[in-house]
């Protein structure tokens, strides 16, 4: 026994060392059919490990103060050895964040990675995509540019149209009667510490739940229903590790030629990572004349903008774009159908799911665009189509002509 | 797991029976003391996020200095960090305000957009002084302030007011908004007073300054 082993059995007896790393690594059997979309889960993974580290060393320079944080960004990019990388690192993640999320949530929508037994993974990752949404908006705030500053007042303003409280509670998020130094300071603690801790609790406990039932496939068929008589293992199931973290790790290379490619020679990426008006000092008193989110948020404002006022409320607005994430939660049990994975559904589900992501998609690009009366018209149907995808699925799934799933994955 | 709970049992056994109903009501007890705990410790957290003290000190009153206003210019002022306008309305442009009810989203001034005493045709309490915040009520930006009547891009029919450049509100020189914009609801009107002929107070209205008095006597 060598003095490592024994190190090894030292820890063993203390702390369930070898027992975890073989739980959720080398003896964790995922389905040998894992195809280009799975790639994705793993690389969230490792941008929200970027997004942690460099986050970490911006604020090293950084200051949450109204009357410094813009200038603190500015001293970033140009004084501090080596900033003006970090904080590209970190911006560019924040986008790349959300391209890797939308294509594995559009893996969980192809392959039915959300029915039964995985309706708690799927509503840990609808949570996770909050969390997300949350920490990108509080971020965006931070370098207190023109963008930041009146983006957060239209987000901070949609809480104000909740009836009765809404007024109270858009001062009590502000800690001010407009966007202020009170607001970005606590924006900041919000960023920095609260929904990185909630986020990586999410994470965990994402993990955890898939560990638990195991991980779906291309297929949609359970392999933990064929098992080896005598060793008990998937037949076809492979240890995560070395297979996995192996074919993962030619996915993080791929990405991360694409993500310096765009650190280095694209940070901006034509307005749509970061905004022109944002290298323009916050000002409370001047509107820029075209205001939009960034990119990942363009389909929500989209449905905000696509509802007329009702009632003399924009409360409707505020209500459907908040049904159109709270949806998602419901998503587990809207699916009626007898197969999982796209293979093996029926045209209705295809030819659904492909008006869905053309609307998600339309979505995102009217919400780039300032609102005209024909914009509006499309925002509109793309809105009502979104929406008719989640609320018709129980009957349109139901009445869809599948085709019988394969005992076994077909690799 | 089956160790722990052994002597527990051989110690139900002397015992006999166990008291569940007992238990179960010791149990729910402890928990609602400490949920009253809990919520009243998070009480002063959730308070700590209302505006400070010195947030809303700068939140006071603001004087504005009226005489220096020409006929139909407007003044902007800053109140608790938002544009507050001071439009001073000709004959002419309050001569408008009638004519186009049947194109505006709330004419009589229903919503609670403003201080009881400014729910009047005018919105205000000098005809020709219109006090607003200048902040649209769609989303926030601020709208631009388009005094000609029939401004060419505006339409021939536009009555003079204001147009919100983000997402295209427009509002009269009441500050009443027109039907089908995003804007639901007319632009806010302030609290405010006319301490003399040439100084307006906008913040505080002189219902408020009684009160205070009062407390302070």
């Amino acid at each position: 026994m060598t003095a490592l082993q024994k190190l090894l059995g030292w820890v063993d007896d203390r702390f369930p060392l070898t027992a975890t790393w073989k739980t959720h690594l080398s003896e964790y059997y995922a389905p040998k059919n894992f195809n280009f979309w799975y790639f994705f889960g793993s690389l969230a993974l490792l941008v929200l490990v970027l997004q942690i580290v460099t986050g970490i060393f911006l604020t090293m320079n950084y200051k949450p103060d109204a009357a410094l944080a813009f200038a603190s960004v500015e001293y970033i990019m140009r004084d501090v050895d080596w900033g003006w990388l970090i904080r590209y690192m970190h911006s560019t993640g924040a986008s790349m964040f959300f391209v890797v999320v939308y294509l594995h949530m559009f893996r969980g929508l192809m392959y039915g990675s959300y029915r039964k037994p995985r309706e708690l993974i799927w509503i840990f990752g609808v949570l996770i995509y909050l969390a997300l949404m949350a920490e990108a908006f509080l971020g965006y705030l931070l370098p207190w540019g023109q963008m930041s500053f009146w983006g957060a007042q239209v987000i901070v303003n949609l809480f104000a149209a909740v009836p009765f409280i809404g007024e109270d509670l858009s001062i009590w998020i502000r800690g001010d009667y407009v966007i202020s130094d009170a607001t970005l300071n606590r924006f900041f603690a919000f960023h920095v510490i609260a929904l990185p801790l909630v986020l990586i609790a999410l994470v965990a406990v994402h993990l955890v739940a898939l560990h638990e039932v195991g991980s779906n496939n291309p297929d949609g068929v359970e392999i933990k229903k064929k098992k080896d008589p005598v060793s008990h293992i998937p037949l076809d199931g492979i240890p995560f590790h070395p297979y996995y973290t192996v074919k993962d790790i030619v996915g993080v290379i791929v990405f991360l030629m694409v993500f310096t490619a765009i650190v280095f020679f694209a940070p901006e990426m034509g307005g749509y990572f970061l905004e022109a008006n944002n290298f323009v000092p916050a000002d409370p008193l001047k509107t820029p004349a075209h205001i939009a989110p960034l990119w990942y948020f363009t389909p929500f404002y989209a449905i905000l903008r696509a509802v007329p006022p009702l009632f003399g409320s924009q409360f409707p607005g505020v209500m459907a774009m908040g049904l159109s994430i709270v949806v998602l939660f419901f998503l587990p049990w809207l699916d009626r159908s007898k197969v999982k994975s796209i293979r093996y559904r029926g045209p209705i589900y295809k030819v659904a799911l492909a008006l869905f992501i053309v609307s998600f998609v339309g979505l995102g690009y009217l919400g780039l665009l300032p609102s005209t009366p024909i914009a509006t018209i499309f925002a509109q149907v793309f809105s009502v189509i979104y929406f008719l995808f989640f609320l018709l699925m129980p009957w349109y799934t139901a009445i869809d002509k599948t085709k019988p799933e394969p005992e076994r994955v077909t690799g | 797991m089956p160790v722990l709970f052994k002597h527990v049992q051989v110690k139900h056994k002397m015992n006999q029976a166990v008291d569940r109903s007992k238990r179960k009501f010791l149990i729910a007890a402890t928990s609602a003391v400490g949920g009253v705990a809990v919520a009243g410790v998070a009480v002063p957290f959730v308070a700590s996020m209302m505006p400070s003290a010195r947030a809303k000190a700068a939140g006071a009153p603001v004087e504005v200095d009226i005489s220096k206003i020409e006929p139909g210019m407007l003044l902007a002022v800053e109140w608790r960090g938002k544009p507050v306008w001071v439009v001073y309305r000709t004959k002419e442009m309050l001569d408008m305000l009638g004519k186009h009810d049947d194109r505006l989203a709330d004419p009589n001034s229903d919503q609670p957009q403003q201080p009881d005493y400014c729910k009047n045709p005018t919105r205000s309490i000098k005809p020709e002084y219109l006090v607003a915040v200048g902040i649209c009520t769609h989303l926030g930006c601020s709208p631009t302030y388009r005094r000609e009547i029939g401004a060419g891009d505006m339409g021939a029919d536009w009555p003079g007011g204001f147009f919100c450049p983000c997402h295209g509100s427009a509002f009269d020189l009441a500050a009443r908004v027109f039907k089908g914009v995003p804007a639901p609801v007319n632009l806010v009107i302030p609290p405010h007073q006319f301490v003399s002929d040439s100084m307006l107070l906008v913040g505080l209205d002189s219902g408020a300054i009684k009160a205070q008095r009062g407390v302070d006597k």
